[in-house]
């Protein structure tokens, strides 16, 4: 049963009793009809609505969709792609696979929606690597919808034909950045581009103009036409509207996936009471709000915000509500929705080390700051654990980190080195008296990180 | 405020000096303009940009304009328009030229990326320098020196990756010491289109690698190790050969045909070490061919002639000389010179002038290849057109000398000066070059000089100066590298005795005199000296040639005559 506060729209029939992800399920619940609705509007008028929502993009950068559709280059007389990102690869998301296993046509309905919008005439589903069921699913969901003429040529008795594409990814988390995603798609290594100039908007695949939208992201459009931009931009607070999905992993009780509004509902709600509050006997120690690039906040800490008036509010951990905004003014992001619980059990050195070994692993090692400098925080975080911690390691760590973030090709940059900056800004202490609260012999058996 | 000079010219402000330069042109080369150095690995003028070193990290910012007025915003400090700096630096090599552009490379934040990324290029670099071949010429070397810290706070295990790896014959790849710069790359996809090189696995341990089954073994391969930013990239020819910091560098010019490709020739004590490729944006931008590297190597080649000879033995030059002098005088008017394509300038002079004296007929033996459409040309020779100017022949050159042949046999000609064809290659029988007496000034035994009266060792290109004329008719001069072997005797000076000894007028055969005569006589050389000449050449006056039909396809800066286009490549 969905948890009281939730509401949900993406995720209204996920779950539900019953409700399979054919077509015919899909259209007995009212599918398709939105975009019967779409094809008899002028483009303009649903890109307006897009924009009039103040929908916001739920891959992880939180980029006004309308504004992303509005920087289309529609004068070069290239073909316009869209591109789906569904390369949900962030540590601790798990929201878009849920949609592709449970409710794909929801996805596809949003996907031809944006394409008529945007005359597109091809859009690729890229899809994770390690997701080959879902890509299975995906499909056979648009065979279905194309035997059916909701997508493919001349699509429900109008002129306008569009055909859409599943592209397996080979399993690396850089194909989901935008440049590097469409860099795979074109058969090549994921080396993200440099922007300037490669702005998928204006040279995105095989040098056209392109839209790379996430999975929810596209599937709110679907809703936003439902319901007219306005009355979703009603939904959430004002610059932060409609829902959003949150995955919750972690040392809760109750961990999974859920949809509220945005900004309605505080993180101490959401991990006290939605989620069951942490585990017998143990108290919440630190959360990642919004997948494991984004910097961690440590309970006990306050954040002392701006208000519009010029006055300021102070925040306890708890009490940040959800959105882009706030989290964002409390020095870490939304992302892409997947909140981290740690609780008194972590030790974080160990818990750095997880999250470095795992990006070390996956920096596409185009350029260097992030080839080197990923690979060297991991090398001192697994050498902290495993071998011999040294007093001067955090402060090592911070300063490698720093010299990562800002100044490489893609955000990854960024990925990387926010765990590690704000893991020894805000448990400093774990790290520098490490070498003593690990003074057992380190065993022989230990498993090395990934 | 910054008012543009020109309307094809921008102005920008790098560290505060400002400088116009043309649309287009990026934020290093600007710098580079103003004497600013940004330092870069991956960014090469020739190739396309990638930006994945970040060593060219700038601050850049553009003048504040109020948007709702569009009035500039002063700044009261300073009295100028404010700057609005973005504050996350961008990189140089992406960044291009656009009005009112201000850069900064000067600042604590630079310095720290600087530093930064140095630190990681180095922390799984081996460090093996003292064993590395590109120590002395190593940008890894040199930007540490200038940006890096000065002192390693790495203290983990660094990565292993192959070393020795042979990508083709005659590049060497060490894996460790790659910086992942990709320029080598690049060249070969984007400047030869052999795309055979690529990174495998992800992340630091990137490596750099050949694709399954093919190899690096293009005509350019070594063009590749020029580039290579490190010593990733070595020549098995070159490496642990010899320290570059010993080697002397003169500029020389690839004789190997008529493209002139410029080209510094290394040596230490007499002796050459490598052939590297010279910028010239008119002729071979910074490439040149593999086999242009290789021709030093006929200096030291074991049929390298060392010894005067007159009728097989080793006599004096003076002797041979007044021999040949005496040959020639006999023969009257039945001498036939042989000029060579490989000649100088200055040679082809000098030889016109023998001929004249000796009212002797001239022929030329020409060298058709294939062209590669970039830096090797169908003509072999390097020098054609150089005799076409100073009218040593008046028309292109034969693939055999039938003529000469023809002469021979009814006697019309007795006598042959060579200079340093192989006759018998030419065309001409055993028969014939039995028939008559032969004056040879050439560096290489072969058929003829077996059967010459006369043999007189000269110089290769290495070993002395002089000019060639390229297809371009671009007018480029090379320089001695290294001196002759004892016992070959300078061309020009060899063929200005044999004009004395031959009874033409005295003429002194050394650069100076040729040139002060060819600025007379020869109308298009007028005002031009070899001491002037610049560096990367001059361009000659070609409308009175270009009614001949020159055998040459295209090539990277010279597109053949539409009349000539559909000829013989």
């Amino acid at each position: 049963m969905p948890a009281p506060q939730q509401r949900r729209i993406i995720f209204k029939h996920i779950d539900a009793p019953g409700y399979t992800n054919d077509l015919a399920c899909y259209v007995r619940h009212g599918g398709y009809e939105i975009l019967k609705k779409a094809v008899t509007l002028p483009a303009a008028t649903i890109i307006d609505e897009v924009k009039k929502s103040g929908l916001r993009g739920r891959g992880g950068a939180g980029f006004p969709c309308g504004v992303k559709w509005g920087l289309v280059d529609r004068k070069s007389g290239k073909p316009i792609y869209l591109v789906v990102n569904a390369d949900e690869s962030e540590p601790g998301t798990f929201k878009d696979r849920y949609i592709i296993h449970q409710d794909p046509h929801q996805l596809l309905e949003g996907i031809m929606i944006a394409s008529f919008a945007n005359n597109v005439k091809q859009a690729y589903i890229y899809i994770r690597g390690e997701f080959p069921h879902g890509a299975r699913i995906l499909e056979q969901a648009v065979a279905e919808a194309r035997a059916a003429n909701f997508v493919g040529p001349n699509i429900l008795g109008t002129s306008y034909s569009c055909e859409i594409f599943v592209h397996r990814g080979a399993g690396a988390y850089i194909c989901g950045e935008e440049t590097g995603l469409i860099e795979s798609l074109e058969g090549k290594r994921p080396y993200p581009r440099i922007k300037p100039p490669y702005f998928p908007a204006v040279l995105g695949l095989y040098q056209c103009p392109t839209i790379v939208n996430n999975v929810e992201t596209l599937c709110h459009v679907k809703h936003i036409l439902e319901m007219g931009g306005d009355t979703y931009a009603k939904i959430g607070t004002p610059n932060n509207t409609g829902t959003r999905l949150l995955c919750v992993s972690g040392h809760v009780k109750r961990p999974g996936y859920y949809e509220f509004a945005v900004g309605e509902i505080t993180l101490g709600e959401l991990l006290n009471e939605v989620c069951g509050g942490p585990l017998p006997g143990r108290t919440f120690k630190a959360v990642i709000p919004g997948g494991s690039s984004a910097k961690i906040l440590k309970f006990g800490e306050t954040f002392t915000l701006k208000n519009k008036d010029g006055s300021s509010r102070t925040l306890t951990v708890e009490e940040i509500p959800m959105d882009f905004d706030t989290l964002a003014a409390c020095g870490t992001m939304g992302g892409s929705g997947g909140v981290i619980v740690m609780d008194d059990s972590v030790n974080m050195v160990e818990a750095l080390a997880n999250i470095n070994a795992f990006y070390a692993h996956e920096s596409c090692g185009q350029c260097t700051p992030c080839r080197e400098g990923s690979l060297w925080m991991k090398k001192i975080t697994a050498r902290m654990v495993h071998q011999q911690a040294r007093s001067e390691d955090g402060a090592l760590l911070k300063s490698v980190a720093d010299q990562i973030a800002g100044r490489t090709i893609c955000a990854f940059g960024e990925a990387c080195s926010w765990p590690t900056q704000s893991f020894v800004a805000k448990f400093g202490d774990e790290f520098k008296g490490y070498a003593e609260t690990r003074k057992e012999p380190k065993r022989a058996d230990a498993l090395e990180l990934v | 405020m910054i008012a543009p000079l020109k309307p094809d010219l921008i102005t920008v402000n790098i560290d505060g000096k400002e400088i116009a330069v043309p649309k287009g042109t990026n934020a290093i080369e600007a710098a580079r303009l103003v004497g600013v150095d940004v330092p870069y690995y991956c960014y090469h003028p020739k190739l396309s940009v990638v930006g994945n070193c970040r060593m060219c990290l700038i601050e850049i910012g553009m003048p504040a304009v109020d948007p709702a007025t569009k009035t500039p915003i002063m700044d009261p400090a300073t009295g100028k328009q404010k700057i609005n700096w973005i504050p996350r630096p961008q990189i140089g090599c992406a960044t291009n030229a656009s009005p009112g552009l201000h850069i900064r490379t000067n600042t604590a934040q630079i310095k720290d990326c600087r530093e930064g990324v140095m630190e990681f290029l180095l922390v799984n670099h081996p460090l093996d320098c003292p064993i590395c071949d590109q120590a002395g010429e190593c940008k890894l070397q040199e930007q540490s020196t200038g940006y890096g810290r000065g002192y390693s706070r790495y203290v983990e295990q660094k990565n292993f990756k192959p070393k020795r790896t042979q990508l083709g014959p005659r590049v060497m790849l060490d894996d460790e010491r790659c910086i992942l710069c990709s320029r080598c790359i690049r060249f070969c996809k984007e400047v030869v289109k052999d795309d055979v090189l690529g990174f495998i696995d992800r992340g630091s341990y990137s490596t750099l690698t050949c694709f399954p089954g093919k190899a690096l073994e293009n005509n350019y391969s070594l063009n590749t190790v020029d580039i290579c930013p490190v010593g990733a990239l070595t020549s098995t020819d070159f490496r642990f050969k010899m320290r570059v910091w010993f080697l002397k560098q003169t500029n020389s010019i690839d004789t190997e045909s008529s493209v002139g490709a410029n080209t510094v020739v290394w040596s230490r004590e007499g002796v050459i070490y490598r052939i590297t490729p010279r910028p010239n944006d008119g002729v071979n931008d910074t490439w040149m061919a593999d086999t242009g590297r290789e021709l030093f190597k006929a200096v030291r080649a074991p049929n390298r002639l060392t010894a005067v000879k007159l009728d097989g033995l080793d006599t004096s030059l003076e002797v041979a000389l007044n021999s040949a002098g005496a040959i020639l005088k006999a023969a009257g008017r039945t001498v036939a010179l042989v000029g060579s394509g490989r000649s100088s300038v200055e040679e082809h002079s000098l030889a016109r002038k023998l001929a004249e004296t000796l009212g002797a007929s001239t022929h030329m033996v020409s060298r058709i290849g294939e062209g590669d459409r970039m830096l090797i040309s169908g003509d072999r020779n390097p020098n054609v057109r150089g005799a076409l100017v100073v009218g040593l022949i008046k028309k292109l050159p034969t693939e055999k000398l039938t003529a000469l042949g023809g002469a021979i046999d009814t006697g019309a000609v007795t006598v042959v000066v060579s200079l340093g064809e192989d006759l018998h290659a030419a065309g001409l029988t055993a028969a014939q070059l039995a028939k008559v007496k032969i004056i040879y000034l050439g560096t290489h035994a072969d058929t003829t000089t077996k059967a010459a009266q006369v043999v007189v060792p000269t110089l290769t290109v290495f070993e002395k100066s002089g000019t060639l004329v390229n297809q371009q008719f671009r007018l480029q001069k090379f320089a001695k590298c290294v001196p002759g072997p004892a016992g070959a005797t300078d061309d020009l000076a060899v063929l200005a005795k044999l004009v004395v000894t031959a009874g033409g007028t005295a003429t002194l055969g050394d650069l100076p005199n040729v040139w002060a005569s060819l600025a007379t006589t020869v109308a298009g050389l007028a005002a031009i000296s070899y001491a002037t000449l610049p560096d990367t050449g001059l361009l000659l006056d070609s409308t009175p040639f270009a009614s001949l039909p020159f055998c040459e396809g295209e090539t990277f800066h010279y597109q053949p005559a539409a009349t000539t286009a559909t000829m013989k490549v």
